[in-house]
């Protein structure tokens, strides 16, 4: 079933158009990546997706509702973790639900029990500054996770993380989605990254950037990024977008 | 001319009692002087930072009041407002107003975009996100400003009553420097720097409380 769609989006900006005709879809518990070389306008379609910007042209649709243009119905999460400084893990998890009017106590009491299951137990205290960078991807993805939308958008949310915390986090992110049924679009620059956790690629190039290819990555999960069909997709996907 | 340490530290000690009544009348003037520019200077600040149009119009006549010497206003507000301490705090706030006024608008106006984003993202409206982002985004450039205004405020509130009154530390400074007795002036320096040493102390260590997620 059809997630998110988007629909012809354009951009223009200054002048300039940014990206042209841009259209991709989301399954439910699909993950798709949209890759792409620096500039070719990932952070544009991003922006669109969330609701930040108002494309000149297109539409995006939820469950085929229409959200062009309005924030609120699918979550993001960007490299950088942007948990809040002044705010202990709890409070910065639980922000989502209290920003939407729930009670401190009880939004602190719904946080909480989801501690376990993102590998924060005995950190509700802390403040973001005392967690390892992988717990803090790990808090900003409970708090993604908590703004209620089965929608994930995430731009790059693990480049800053060393090889070995990102493998782990990648194989618990996709563990994660599973068991709360997410449906996620994945920004990246990342072809390994992409060739491994994603159902379908998309190439984003040119300029404006435009959607230049379709790949749908048949390999079963969990995958081997130095088994054989891994490294043709990889190919294949270099192939086409340079 | 010039009095021996001892000869101060004993003044200080004979003079203590006065001292200390003038004491509490130019401290309660500097903190008054300075909840009062706090809440001004907030006011001023949040309205600054949510209407651009304001800011352009008011920024340039804050700093040019800026370059208004207080010792020449002071003895207009004796004139204007009497002898008490009206005038005394309504320059300690003139004084106090604008560190913290310009501090906390940096302060707000630094927050991080990406930040504000997200929150919009999750549904946030305007006080909201002035509440979890800009708020405590300012909070370090707010005590800076503050702890400049807090040294401000008590030599202010001298210097205002060096122009006329009756009590105060400034109001005493003018009689012993009129007696000549420079050990009594130089104990009254000496506290009057103790008091400013005093009140900034005071505004670190509110800073320390209200934000102990900071690093040292």
């Amino acid at each position: 079933m059809e997630k998110l769609v988007a629909a012809g989006i354009s951009v223009v900006y200054d002048g300039e158009k940014i990206i042209e005709d841009v259209s991709l879809t989301l399954n439910e518990g699909e993950l798709v990546s949209l890759l792409g070389v620096s500039g070719s306008g990932k952070t544009t379609v991003f922006n669109v997706l969330s609701g930040l910007l108002k494309p000149d042209e297109g539409k995006v649709l939820i469950d085929g509702r229409d959200i062009t243009g309005k924030p609120g119905d699918i979550s993001y999460m960007l490299q950088k973790d942007m948990l809040l400084r002044h705010l202990t893990v709890i409070d910065n998890v639980s922000l989502p639900l209290v920003l939407k009017g729930m009670g401190k106590k009880e939004a602190r009491e719904k946080a909480r029990s989801y501690l376990p299951d993102f590998g924060l137990e005995g950190t509700e205290n802390k403040y973001p500054k005392e967690l390892s960078g992988g717990m803090r991807q790990r808090c900003a993805l409970l708090r993604t996770y908590l703004t209620g939308a089965d929608v994930a958008l995430l731009d790059e949310p693990f480049s800053a993380l060393d090889t070995l915390t990102k493998a782990s986090v990648h194989r618990w992110y996709m563990d994660i989605m599973e068991r709360i049924k997410l449906s996620t679009v994945f920004v990246t620059h990342d072809i390994d990254e992409a060739v491994l956790l994603s159902d379908r690629v998309y190439i984003l190039s040119g300029k404006p950037g435009r959607i230049t290819e379709e790949i749908k990555i048949d390999i079963p999960k969990p995958r081997d990024p130095l088994s054989d069909e891994f490294i043709r997709y990889k190919r294949e996907i270099i192939a086409k977008i340079v | 001319m010039l009095p021996s340490p001892a000869e101060v530290g004993r003044a200080f000690v004979s003079e203590l009692p006065i001292l200390m009544e003038h004491t509490a009348v130019t401290v309660q003037e500097a903190l008054y002087g300075l909840l009062i520019g706090i809440v001004f200077a907030f006011a001023v600040a949040v309205l600054m930072d949510a209407v651009p149009f304001i800011k352009a119009a008011l920024y340039p006549v804050l700093v040019i009041s800026q370059t208004i010497p207080t010792i020449a206003i002071a003895p207009l507000l004796v004139l204007w407002m009497g002898f008490d301490m009206t005038p005394k705090i309504t320059l300690v706030v003139l004084t106090t107003f604008f560190p913290i006024a310009v501090s906390l608008l940096d302060g707000f106006q630094s927050a991080d975009k990406d930040e504000i984003n997200l929150l919009r993202s999750m549904g946030a409206g305007r006080f909201q996100i002035f509440r979890y982002i800009k708020l405590p985004g300012a909070g370090e450039q707010f005590f800076s400003g503050l702890k400049v205004s807090a040294s401000y405020a008590v030599v202010g509130a001298v210097i205002s009553e060096w122009l006329g009154g009756f009590e105060g530390l400034g109001v005493y400074m003018t009689r012993v420097k009129q007696a000549y007795a420079f050990d009594k002036m130089f104990a009254v320096i000496i506290l009057i720097s103790l008091l400013s040493l005093v009140l900034m102390a005071v505004v670190a260590l509110l800073k320390k409380i209200t934000m102990p997620y900071l690093d040292k």
